[in-house]
């Protein structure tokens, strides 16, 4: 079972490759189970959302 | 005599000064564009004007803003130079950081477990928010920062961030995990403070 530390680093890393079906899998699963985590993943897309209406401003 | 040449000599750097301290506008914006750091931008064009007004090498020929620009641009150069000299220098040394934020099995301390923030659209409705972002933002570790900008800011592929700054894409990774960790864990202490906002 992933762990919140291997999760957080795939989470970040989304935002940059995309991931193998297998990372998508194990991180889905931990998502479920895990609420910090499921925060944080919602985080970094607020992160980018941000950073595009930052550059707009 | 001599009184008339200094009169004219000390009129002639006063218009000096003003020229240059017009010129600051146009400089900061270029140096920001170099370096993506506004910080960093606000030093060296500090500098530059600093090197300016105490040199007398400026003669008379070609135009202040040129002279001007060439002092910035050689400190602009300097700086990109020292970042490829020492491209990971501050980017390996501290996992620990990233790793103090969970317990020995990997899962988050309680302390440190990321809260829900509400909606994205609210937050960002509100202008207190933005300047909030900036203080983040603008802690960034300089080098941290600078990836962190190429990619989200400019919106380059990490490939071409690697091939740039000559990193590995293992290293580019842990450059943006740790600057989204570090932007992630400002925005929270200052949104989680105070009343939410509505």
């Amino acid at each position: 079972m992933m762990d919140c530390k291997q999760a957080t680093r795939l989470m970040s890393q989304a935002q940059d490759r995309t991931l193998t079906f297998r990372e998508r899998v194990n991180l889905k699963l931990h998502l479920l189970l895990c609420t910090g985590c499921k925060n944080y993943n919602k985080q970094m897309d607020f992160i980018r959302k941000t950073i595009q209406q930052f550059r707009q401003r | 005599m001599s009184q008339i040449t200094d009169a004219t000599h000390n009129q002639s750097d006063h218009n000096n000064h003003q020229h240059i301290a017009l010129l600051r506008d146009e400089m900061l914006r270029f140096a920001t564009l170099q370096l993506r750091d506004a910080v960093l931008a606000e030093d060296v064009v500090h500098e530059a004007i600093d090197a300016a007004l105490s040199s007398d090498k400026f003669t008379g020929k070609g135009s202040i803003k040129s002279w001007v620009f060439a002092i910035l641009r050689n400190k602009i150069v300097d700086v990109i130079r020292g970042r490829i000299r020492h491209p990971t220098e501050s980017f390996v040394e501290d996992a620990d950081e990233l790793d103090a934020q969970f317990d020995e099995r990997g899962h988050w301390k309680k302390s440190q477990q990321p809260a829900n923030w509400g909606s994205p659209d609210v937050i960002l409705a509100n202008e207190q928010f933005w300047v909030i972002f900036d203080i983040c933002l603008n802690k960034l570790p300089e080098n941290t920062a600078q990836v962190f900008m190429m990619r989200e800011h400019l919106g380059l592929e990490i490939s071409e961030i690697c091939k740039e700054l000559s990193l590995t894409s293992s290293n580019a990774w842990v450059i943006m995990h740790r600057a989204r960790t570090q932007l992630r864990k400002c925005l929270e202490i200052n949104l989680m403070q105070g009343e939410r906002f509505e």
